[in-house]
């Protein structure tokens, strides 16, 4: 067996690959600790053994303000289980352990994080076998407490853009986002919605415009057919809380949508 | 720390990343940094508008009732045996407290931005209202989140909110108090950004909400600064405000912040006592508080080691917060600023002093404030001065007190 990729380098050479085959790289969210540690684990390896491309491995917490209800909830149910930020860190590692390959990214906010150290959570996460660290309420001014030592590691740190954000912000984090840019669909939280926002493809289009970086669509990305429309237009995406409430439901439920999604993104 | 040092520390914060010293900062996500740009840049282009003060200031004056006055607690004083005790009326301000200060100072900048839709948290309902009645007046839409645990122990201030023609929407999640309904009012922000105003109550929060409220509420040390001095001569030797986020202590401190002898007092709520870990003071108790982030700030904040927010506990709704104003901890870092705490009893006990001795309800948030003045004066010579801001009064409060104390 070749030795992994790891860091930036793993998600440069997913991107790739999927665009190899004419589509974006599907990442499914995963809390640790919902339904329980052990079936976060399982739900995690299952999306693995389904095709997916990588992940993020959510790290709850107790106030998360850019989360819906169906991640709040779930989240929630994580830190009665008593998931910590270590417990997250050991998933990773255990998930290497099971033989899974895929890129996988660390989401969490970040005072549990800057609780658990921020040097000490970069090395341990890289230590674990992550490629990177995504933190929602972090933006590049404040990123100074994980950006040296996600360097030193060679994970990606990633920056988000918004619909919001203008040119001056598209350049900043443009420049400082690594791996990818986390581009959320909407000016909203996190959560299933009806319909991909109407303006979808110009708000790509004025990011293409402005950088060369990989974008991932988040936000409100429930469905194969909704996954299938955003392929054609970003070099990955994100499905969280449909997936989420799936595994909430069963390990069946969530193999089901998993695989019909990376059957939708194929055809 | 010399004169000189104190005021090059503090003159000029927060700095350009809306830092005071290692506190504040912008710990948001992305959707919201462009509309806390937009907000900062309006605040600055209104700030050096004598216009918009000219605005605000007659609000003040023909709306609010400012100034609100000094007063001598003459019998307090007496019975204590010290310090002359003097109160800056902050309940005298319409709606009852100086939450009001800040909400038409926001409103009169939501209405040159062009916003109508106007969101706000509530704690202990001060803020809503004060959000609520400053929205009637400039006929802007009003939407309160308020935890479900507040909205029961402040009934009279729901039923406000509701005649002053505001929503109130119930948050369910989390403890049920502030903490949560600043996460709801967050989460509606980011959702509805381009068209809406959020009304943050306390000096708290991503900058520039630290020193825009900081800046709304400093009215109340500057009239207090004069008043004072025509009053008795002099500066008050000791200044005391209770802190929830801080914004009344700040309003109060800020304008006192150069003069070195007096001494600045933020009193936290000890609920149930330090030691039984059911209170929300900060600053008291480093085994469980420590610098963290909280709705955008970096400050103290109340945490397990695991860095998850804890809950808290205060009978006073508006001092239940498990974080506090970055300027504090600036000011307590700098030790230009001191914090102690009252408890629930000793905040009951003031609350009862203050009206057999004075004839004025406090507010449950203000009554700590005056039981730390209860506790120091009898310390300081006759001569000597000390301030209480009394930040609100306690109508709103009688509820919680008949249920504590019993109606007889």
């Amino acid at each position: 067996m070749t030795r992994r990729l790891q860091g930036v380098a793993a998600l440069t050479a997913m991107f790739a690959r999927a665009r190899a085959q004419s589509r974006a790289a599907f990442l499914p969210y995963f809390p640790v600790g919902y339904p329980t540690y052990a079936e976060s684990l399982a739900a995690i390896a299952e999306m693995a053994a389904a095709g997916v491309d990588g992940f993020e491995i959510g790290i709850p917490f107790s106030d998360p303000i850019a989360d819906g209800p169906t991640i709040q909830a779930a989240t929630q149910t994580a830190l009665e289980n008593g998931t910590t930020a270590r417990d997250c860190l050991d998933a990773v590692r255990g998930l290497r352990e099971r033989g899974i390959t895929q890129p996988m990214l660390l989401m969490g906010y970040a005072n549990p994080l800057l609780a658990y150290g921020a040097d000490r959570f970069v090395r341990d996460a890289g230590a674990a076998g992550a490629d990177g660290l995504i933190v929602p309420d972090l933006p590049p001014e404040e990123a100074h407490y994980f950006a040296e030592s996600c360097a030193r590691e060679g994970l990606a740190l990633v920056f988000m853009l918004a619909p919001t954000s203008n040119d001056a912000r598209v350049k900043l984090v443009g420049e400082r986002s690594s791996g990818f840019i986390y581009v959320v669909s909407l000016t909203g939280i996190t959560g299933a919605r009806a319909a991909l926002p109407a303006d979808l493809s110009a708000f790509i289009a004025r990011l293409r415009a402005q950088t060369d970086m990989p974008l991932a669509l988040g936000f409100g990305i429930s469905t194969p057919e909704q996954a299938a429309q955003v392929s054609k237009l970003t070099d990955g995406f994100i499905i969280g809380s449909a997936l989420v409430r799936a595994g909430g439901e069963s390990l069946d439920a969530l193999r089901e949508l998993t695989q019909a999604t990376v059957a939708a993104i194929r055809d | 720390m010399t004169e000189a040092t104190i005021r090059a520390d503090i003159s000029d914060l927060p700095d350009a990343r809306g830092y005071f010293g290692e506190f504040g900062g912008r710990f948001v996500p992305e959707t919201i940094i462009p509309a806390l740009d937009e907000l900062e840049a309006a605040y600055a282009a209104a700030i050096a508008d004598p216009e918009f003060h000219a605005e605000l200031r007659h609000l003040q004056r023909t709306y609010t009732g400012r100034p609100t006055p000094v007063s001598h607690a003459r019998r307090l004083s007496e019975a204590l045996g010290g310090a002359q005790i003097y109160l800056k009326r902050e309940d005298l301000a319409h709606t009852g407290a100086h939450k009001i200060n800040n909400a038409l100072g926001q409103g009169l900048l939501a209405q040159r931005m062009g916003k109508r839709r106007i969101i706000a948290e509530t704690g202990a309902g001060q803020h809503g209202v004060g959000a609520a009645t400053a929205m009637a007046l400039l006929g802007l839409a009003c939407h309160v989140y308020m935890g479900t645990v507040d909205i029961k122990r402040q009934q009279p201030n729901v039923f406000r909110m509701r005649l002053l023609g505001a929503q109130v929407i119930p948050v369910e999640s989390g403890s049920r108090t502030l903490k949560d309904a600043i996460n709801e009012a967050m989460r509606d922000w980011v959702t509805h950004v381009r068209t809406t105003f959020y009304l943050l109550g306390s000096a708290l929060g991503p900058h520039p909400y630290p020193m825009m409220v900081r800046d709304f509420q400093s009215v109340i040390g500057n009239e207090a600064r004069e008043q004072i001095q025509r009053l008795t001569g002099q500066l008050p030797d000791v200044c005391v405000a209770c802190v929830g986020g801080g914004s009344n202590a700040i309003g109060m401190f800020h304008a006192f912040r150069h003069d070195a002898n007096t001494e600045l007092v933020g009193v936290e709520a000890g609920g149930r006592g330090i030691a039984s870990q059911a209170h929300a003071a900060r600053f008291a108790d480093l085994d469980i508080s420590r610098p963290g982030i909280l709705h955008g700030t970096r400050s103290y904040v109340m945490q397990d080691a695991d860095g998850q927010i804890l809950e808290t506990h205060s009978v006073s709704a508006g001092l239940d917060y498990p974080s506090v104003g970055p300027e504090h901890a600036h000011l307590r870092q700098l030790e230009r600023a001191h914090y102690t705490v009252a408890t629930d009893d000793e905040a009951l006990a003031a609350f009862q002093t203050l009206c057999k001795l004075e004839g004025i309800i406090p507010a449950l948030e203000s009554a700590h404030a005056v039981a730390e003045a209860i506790k120091r004066a009898p310390t300081m010579p006759r001569d000597s001065v000390l301030l209480v801001n009394l930040s609100g009064r306690g109508d709103k409060d009688l509820d919680t007190v008949i249920d504590i104390l019993g109606g007889g």
